[in-house]
């Protein structure tokens, strides 16, 4: 005992020693530490000393059998399901900075899946239901809130899109369902705006109950914790200048500011820096990187229990638990990888916003990014094998943090058994080839 | 916003402008070229952590398109490698 | 007031403002600010904290404030806002958010007895069982601090604006002052804004003297030279908020002109920027550190020097650097005890006791706590590195942590920064963009260093800007040079929490915790902890954070670094952001003339593409949606119908290539055209997918029109011009939008040419003069026209285009002409069941970004004599790929009265499996009397006469394919 401890009251080291052995009957099952809330009752009355860390540093050795560059939500995931469902475990994720700092970092974190396309649909119906379980699969708070989004509709064309993707849902179980402006308006009472004689009257909604929010650092955290307690190794700021190619024109592994790493798999899950990783080893992808914006507002009372979207004005938003409207837009036109804010881009979007909620002409701005996502011709994402043996990646994510638990579920099993599962198996490289287009164009945050 | 530079208007405003995507192979002669090389014409463009070559039209202006080096990280606009 | 000063101040003691504070009322003065009001009045336990909900005070003096927030009530509501920047004005009215009832006697409170087992992050360990949605809804209440004001504000509105500038500063402290001079005299246009109310900064706050008279007296005359040069824009009570790319800032200016205007938001091009911010102290963190009466040595000497406020009685001061000595000077000489001034370093320097003379010091000491609850009672003082706590009784504690040069804008502008070892602070390194800090901004913390820095950088950047500055005389400035040595924390066996954001409640153990727990980097230990994610974003706390982690870590904090900053400095107003685009500013409508004629009709309007205001159809009274629609297509069937065709797209092309040109964007040869003719083509982008159709005019050897959708008119101008420019600039091509030049009224039915030769023609419009698919040049009913036969219905029909100035007067004249026929107005909605029973191509159905001609039976219109043109090449290769294609067939319904909803997607055997295909249009036909629907479905062309399910939700509906046509299928009656 140090002598911080022997300067406790004797009452609490009892309460100590009687909750430890309490935990020591429970605990036998993995390695990770469980958070309880009786670990927390025990670990508060020590000072939180034995809390163990999340994730280990351990060193990086030279081979393993997967790389995975990328410890944002889709490499991180791939690592866990990998060690889970696969029992590959002898796997690094390589992080050129801090794990979870990629777009998983500062995301508007809306869950949902009402697309549009047969193979798109079932992949973001897995997803959902995943993410439902996530708390107790990971034992870590995701703070999942079955929100249910409403599409706020404002023109006959989109209404007729959101009922055709609606009817295709529905054969996949998801539900999607038609309700009128009264009931749009009840169910959000802050949209005061878009009255009958407004310029854009609001004409009825969509509710999709399926929709959800969650803590996005919970995700990349509660991730990178179970995999690292199952032996995958997280490695932060190792940046991986390029990939390496045999002789036989397979991945050999890759070469990073810390050494030559081999393994014989090698998943890239790093968005918008894919084509630059994939060209040096000569492989050229269909893939842009655009920037995204998002802003949250200060934080106030509960006013908005649901996702609110916008497709006809550009805009969606949730309010956190904290009490902030967290609220996003369209990208912005032109390759970037700035990571910044373009000022009428974000006068459009508020403008819109408060269009539809007047009320928040005083709300103020708090804080405000910019991510970059890449994404291709048709607007679905690329999770395929490449032509490079062995390289397998996950790309063209725009709309890829609802995607990040089937995203990893399925990526690793590709990986593991070298067949693409059956909910991924259009998102192919070589769906170019054909122009075999899946195109989600409207149902991502289209300009 | 960017300030773009109109070859016939001057320095103007970002929104006086429609972006039309990045630079990319000239259009190869369709009906005599390989599949291949059509695909990479119409799908690959390049994306670069640096300047790229990206076309914009004066659509609120004089309706002249044109094209920048704009560097992707700073958004900088830079001279091109032949100084367009 | 007891805490009033006598004398002295900015505030304006002839006007005395009443206001209300959780339910009691007080006095200030003009020129308070709601935080110094209430010192004034001696009130100190103004907040309860965001999660412990412990008693907080005042802590700063500006928006640095951490502590405080109020939300004021009724038209002023706006959610939180630091009570050290709300101006007072009389009959504000504000309460404490965070606590219930009151701060003194919070419910909250008893959050403080579990605080132990609520350390950061805790909700990532714990409710988790059953699911976090029992725990939400109470979680979400006691969050979230203030309201979301109720409704928009009632009096006033917001605008935006731009300006153009040579330089903007930010900032009108005297670095900002003397940087502006420069500029301003040289000609330059200078932009200057400052947040405060009054320019001076620091000076404000300070008893400095400039050329041996009063700082001030030196603020009031730069003000006054500014404000006659015309060349110079200052503001006051405006924020520079964002620094965005190509030197584009954000200005928020508040309550301009004491007008209407409740925020301005200025976007400001400037060519040179100047960021003369100043700096922010740092709190000092120890066991307490947030109790009410601890506030920031700064504050304590702006609420002397400005506000004429004494905020206690006996004060120690708690610093690790020279600018304490003067607040504490400035507080005795006001009439406070000084108690102590606790100073950390080892050797106090001679300059900094020179200040504070007949003080007493405590070098090489800490304060390791702070006894007392609801306020200051005492302080322990401890040696520096251990040993025995001495208390020291007191009502105010006064810390200086040392100074951070406020780089946010720098950095936002993507410039980079770098740490000072001897000024312990982040300095701004390598700029990104034309912009330079300085003064204390810069890291220059003593005035004469300030004036002198910012001058030099104001006549590089004005030389940059293209101006010849003066060289400027420096005027003489008394102040006393500044050094520190960092202390991080105070590292200390005291018990209590020791606070590096007070805002979010966020202690050196919970940061300990995160490392603990391996978020090492700073990043994640800010997102663990929320420390520095509050309204404040740790303005006072953020380096503290990483100081600490340094310590703990080992390493130094060059190696950490920052968290990144980001807009905006401070909050902003969303309204302010959006300015005036409202309703129709933002989306102007597109209207023809004859919107007043359909809005009389009794019309129902709505938007089409393009953000056209389109009449759906035209209900008599007591008709409702499907007999007025039915109505208008037997007329148009059976007697003769008139629609408004003008937002079509057209333009017209001229030159000698033009004929090339369209053989290279349509599918189909154009050139072969003859004058006076015209065809209908179909338009692809390369990648193969139909990107527009319409129909080309040849109006003479080199001059066409070609007529595109309505909603993608700018984007087939954009497609024209970019392969014209891009690709063929040698061919010899103009083209003209002419979408506003021509608008028409389209007569249409069996008896249009009844109705045409009734408004009187010079064109002869018989079959063989005037053939389906070509158009005439002349007079109709008076006016010049061309009339073209074109027909989206399927019935004969005579489109004539007129200037946009003749269309109401032909529309009247047409509807007079037609009514002994019984003419009928039609809708949008009219028109779409007419094309359906064609089997006429409609871009937002049938086409949705997988089909190609060939799908769609137009097969014919894919010239096979073309070795090229715009799509060709893409969909050769997609047909060679073999999938299965999805292919327009007709539908209907095996139930004549079951209708099948747009979209629905058609399954084998109409069970829930992979879909086939959909419907893409389902309307009643009058001709018919039944639904009749077009759908897509794989390998349609070959199952005609099968049936095929619709899968709904509950119902499985089947239906027979057929020929996706249901009317007139050779076309008899549109060539009649």
């Amino acid at each position: 005992m140090t002598s911080l401890e022997s300067s406790k009251p004797r009452w609490t080291r009892l309460g100590h020693t009687f909750l430890d052995r309490a935990a020591l009957m429970l605990k036998n099952i993995t390695v990770m530490q469980k958070y309880t809330v009786f670990s927390l009752l025990r670990n508060g009355l020590s000072g939180h000393q034995n809390w163990s860390p999340a994730w280990r540093s351990p060193p990086l050795r030279d081979k393993y059998d997967v790389i995975i560059i990328g410890a944002g939500g889709h490499g991180l995931a791939t690592a866990y399901y990998l060690a889970k469902e696969h029992k590959i475990t002898n796997v690094a994720v390589l992080e050129r900075g801090w794990l979870g700092g990629g777009n998983v970092a500062r995301n508007t974190v809306t869950i949902r899946s009402n697309y549009l396309r047969d193979q798109s649909i079932p992949f973001y119906v897995k997803s959902v239901e995943l993410y439902e379980g996530l708390t107790k699969e990971l034992n870590f708070n995701m703070m999942h809130s079955k929100r249910t989004m409403i599409d706020v509709v404002h023109n006959y064309p989109k209404m007729r899109e959101l009922r055709r993707r609606q009817l295709t849902m529905d054969i996949y179980g998801s539900t999607y369902e038609q309700i009128f402006t009264e009931e749009v308006r009840r169910r959000i009472p802050a949209l005061t705006g878009g009255g009958p004689g407004s310029r854009l009257p609001v004409i009825g909604g969509m509710v999709h109950t399926d929709a959800g929010v969650n803590r996005h650092d919970a995700v990349a955290w509660g991730y990178a914790r179970a995999a690292d307690a199952h032996g995958v190794e997280m490695h932060q700021q190792t940046p991986v200048k390029s990939l390496i190619r045999g002789t036989d024109g397979r991945i050999e592994g890759v070469e990073t500011v810390r050494g030559t790493v081999r393994a014989k798999k090698v998943v890239v899950a790093v968005s918008g820096h894919t084509t630059t990783l994939t060209e040096t080893v000569g492989l050229k992808l269909p893939l842009r990187t655009m920037n995204l914006t998002a802003f949250v507002s200060e934080p106030v009372k509960p006013l908005v229990d649901v996702v609110v979207n916008c497709p006809d004005l550009g805009f969606y938003f949730s309010q956190s638990d904290k009490g902030e409207m967290v609220i996003g837009g369209a990208p912005d036109s032109g390759q970037s990888f700035r990571r910044d804010i373009k000022q009428h881009v974000f006068e459009d979007t508020v403008g819109a916003m408060l269009e539809l909620f007047p009320s928040f002409k005083k709300l103020k701005l708090m804080r405000q990014w910019g991510g970059h996502l890449d994404i291709t011709h048709d607007a679905s994402p690329i999770m395929d094998e490449t032509d490079v043996g062995g390289l397998f990646v996950t790309a063209g994510w725009w709309g890829g943090y609802k995607a990040i638990p089937a995203g990893g579920l399925t990526m690793a099993h590709h990986v593991a058994t070298g067949h693409p599962h059956p909910l991924m198996k259009d998102f192919t490289v070589n769906r170019f080839k054909n122009l075999e287009f899946i195109m989600e164009t409207g149902t991502t945050t289209a300009r | 916003m960017l300030l773009i530079t109109c070859p016939f208007c001057g320095a103007r405003n970002e929104t006086e402008f429609v972006y039309g995507g990045p630079v990319g192979r000239d259009r190869p002669d369709a009906a005599k070229v390989s599949d291949d090389e059509w695909l990479d014409y119409l799908l690959i463009v390049p994306n670069p952590i640096g300047p790229v070559h990206e076309r914009w039209w004066h659509a609120r202006g004089c309706g002249d398109w044109f094209t920048i080096w704009r560097n992707t990280i700073t958004h900088d606009i830079v001279d091109g490698p032949d100084n367009e | 007031m007891n805490n009033r000063l006598a004398q002295g101040g900015r505030i304006d003691r002839s006007q005395s403002l009443s206001f209300t504070f959780n339910g009691t009322r007080y006095l200030g003065y003009m020129g308070d600010t709601f935080a110094s009001a209430l010192l004034a009045n001696g009130v100190s336990l103004t907040a309860r904290s965001f999660k412990y909900h412990r008693p907080r005070g005042i802590v700063g003096a500006g928006v640095e404030e951490p502590a405080t927030l109020v939300e004021l009530l009724g038209d002023d509501a706006s959610g939180n806002r630091p009570a050290t920047t709300v101006p007072l004005s009389d009959g504000l009215v504000a309460r404490s958010v965070n606590c219930w009832p009151s701060p003194r006697f919070d419910f909250g409170a008893v959050a403080q007895l579990i605080a132990r087992f609520i350390p950061a992050g805790f909700y990532y360990k714990t409710f988790k069982w059953p699911t976090w949605h029992l725990f939400e809804p109470s979680i979400r209440r006691a969050a979230g601090l203030a309201a979301a004001p109720a409704a928009p504000p009632t009096a006033g509105h917001f605008e935006s604006r731009s300006a153009h500038a040579d330089m903007l500063i930010a900032g009108a402290g005297p670095a900002g002052l003397i940087a502006a001079l420069v500029a301003g005299r040289a000609g330059a246009r200078v932009f200057l804004a400052d947040e405060a109310n009054e320019p001076g900064g620091s000076l404000l706050s300070r008893n400095l003297t400039i050329d041996g008279k009063p700082a001030l007296d030196w603020i009031t005359a730069v003000a006054a030279e500014l404000a006659a040069m015309p060349n110079v824009v200052h503001l006051q009570n405006s924020t520079v908020w964002a620094y965005r790319e190509h030197n584009l800032l954000c200005v928020n200016e508040r309550n301009p002109d004491h007008s209407t205007i409740l925020e301005r938001n200025w976007r400001v091009r400037a060519q040179q920027v100047i960021v003369a911010t100043g700096a922010i102290e740092r709190a000092m963190v120890f066991a307490n550190n947030d109790r009410p009466g601890v506030m920031l040595a700064s504050a304590v000497q702006t609420y002397i020097n400005r506000y004429a406020v004494l905020p206690g009685r006996r004060a120690v001061f708690f610093t690790n650097n020279n600018s304490a000595y003067a607040a504490a000077a400035d507080f005795a000489a006001a009439g406070g005890e000084v108690a102590a001034i606790v100073d950390s370093r080892r050797e106090v320097p001679a300059a900094a006791r020179a200040q504070a003379d007949g003080l007493a010091v405590f070098p090489a000491s800490v304060v390791s706590k702070v006894i007392g609850h609801h306020h200051v009672r005492a302080i322990k003082i401890s040696p520096l590195g251990g040993g025995e706590a001495q208390s020291v009784p007191c009502d105010l504690l006064a810390c200086s942590g040392g100074w951070s040069p406020t780089v946010h804008l720098f950095s936002q502008s993507r410039g980079t920064l770098s740490f000072d070892e001897g000024l312990a602070a982040f300095l701004p390194d390598e700029p990104a963009q034309n912009c330079v800090c300085a003064g204390a901004a810069a890291g220059k913390f003593s005035l004469s260093d300030t004036l002198q820095d910012a001058a030099t950088k104001a006549v590089e950047a004005t030389l940059a800007a293209g101006f010849n500055p003066a060289e400027p005389i420096l005027p003489e400035a008394q102040d006393a040079p500044y050094s520190v040595e960092p202390l991080w924390r105070v590292e200390s066996d005291a018990k209590g929490k020791a606070f590096l954001d007070i805002q979010n409640d966020v202690t050196v153990d919970d940061v300990h915790l995160a490392l603990r727990e391996g978020y090492s980097n700073v990043e994640h230990v800010k997102r663990y902890t929320t420390g520095g994610m509050g309204i404040d974003q740790g303005k006072t706390g953020n380096i503290n954070i990483i100081g600490t982690v340094a310590l703990q870590q080992g390493t130094s904090l060059p190696d950490i670094g920052t968290t990144t900053f980001r807009s905006p400095y401070t909050p902003v107003s969303f309204g302010a952001i959006s300015g005036l685009r409202e309703c129709s500013v933002v989306l102007p409508y597109r209207h023809t003339p004859v919107t007043k004629w359909n809005h009389a009709r009794g019309a129902f309007m709505y938007e089409a593409g393009a953000r056209w205001r389109r009449p759906g159809y035209f209900p008599k009274p007591g008709e409702g949606f499907q007999e007025a629609v039915n109505r208008e297509c037997r007329a148009v069937r059976n007697g003769v119908g008139v629609y408004d065709g003008s937002p079509l797209g057209k333009f017209e092309l001229k030159g000698r290539d033009v004929g090339k040109f369209l053989d290279l964007i349509y599918t189909n040869i154009m050139s072969t055209l003859s004058p006076g003719n015209g065809r209908y083509g179909l338009m692809l982008s390369d990648d193969g997918l139909i990107l527009d159709d319409g129909v080309a005019l040849r109006l003479d050897e080199h001059r066409w029109l070609i007529s595109t959708s309505t909603g993608h008119a700018d984007a087939m101008n954009q497609h024209m011009e970019k392969v014209l420019q891009f690709d063929h600039p040698d061919w010899n091509v103009m083209v003209t939008t002419v979408t506003s030049q021509w608008n028409n009224a389209t007569i249409c039915g069996p008896m249009a040419r009844d109705v045409m030769e009734a408004l009187e023609t010079d064109i002869d419009l018989s079959a063989e003069a005037f053939p389906f698919m070509s158009f005439r040049d002349g007079t109709v009913a008076g006016l010049p026209a061309r009339v073209v036969r074109v027909s989206f219905t399927g019935e004969l029909s005579f489109e004539v285009n007129v200037a946009p100035r003749h269309l109401a007067e032909l529309w009247g004249k047409v509807m007079t002409a037609g009514a002994p026929f019984g003419i009928e107005p039609v809708g949008s909605e009219g028109s779409h069941v007419l094309r359906v029973e064609k089997g006429f191509l409609s871009l937002g159905h049938e086409v949705d970004g997988t089909v190609d001609a060939f799908d769609l039976g137009m097969g014919w219109i894919m010239s096979k004599k073309k070795p090229d043109f715009i799509g060709k090449r893409s969909v050769e290769i997609r047909r060679a790929g073999g999938s299965v294609r999805r292919e327009l067939v007709g539908l209907l319904p095996e139930d004549p009265n079951a209708q099948i909803p747009e979209g629905a997607p058609l399954t084998p055997g109409g069970v829930k499996k992979a879909t086939k295909g959909l419907v893409t249009a389902c309307v009643w036909s009058v001709v018919h009397d039944r639904w009749v629907a077009l759908g897509l479905l794989e390998n349609g062309h070959s199952r005609h006469g099968e049936t095929a399910h619709v899968r709904l939700t509950d119902q499985v509906i089947p239906a027979l394919v057929t020929k996706p046509v249901f009317h007139d299928p050779d076309g008899k009656r549109l060539r009649s």
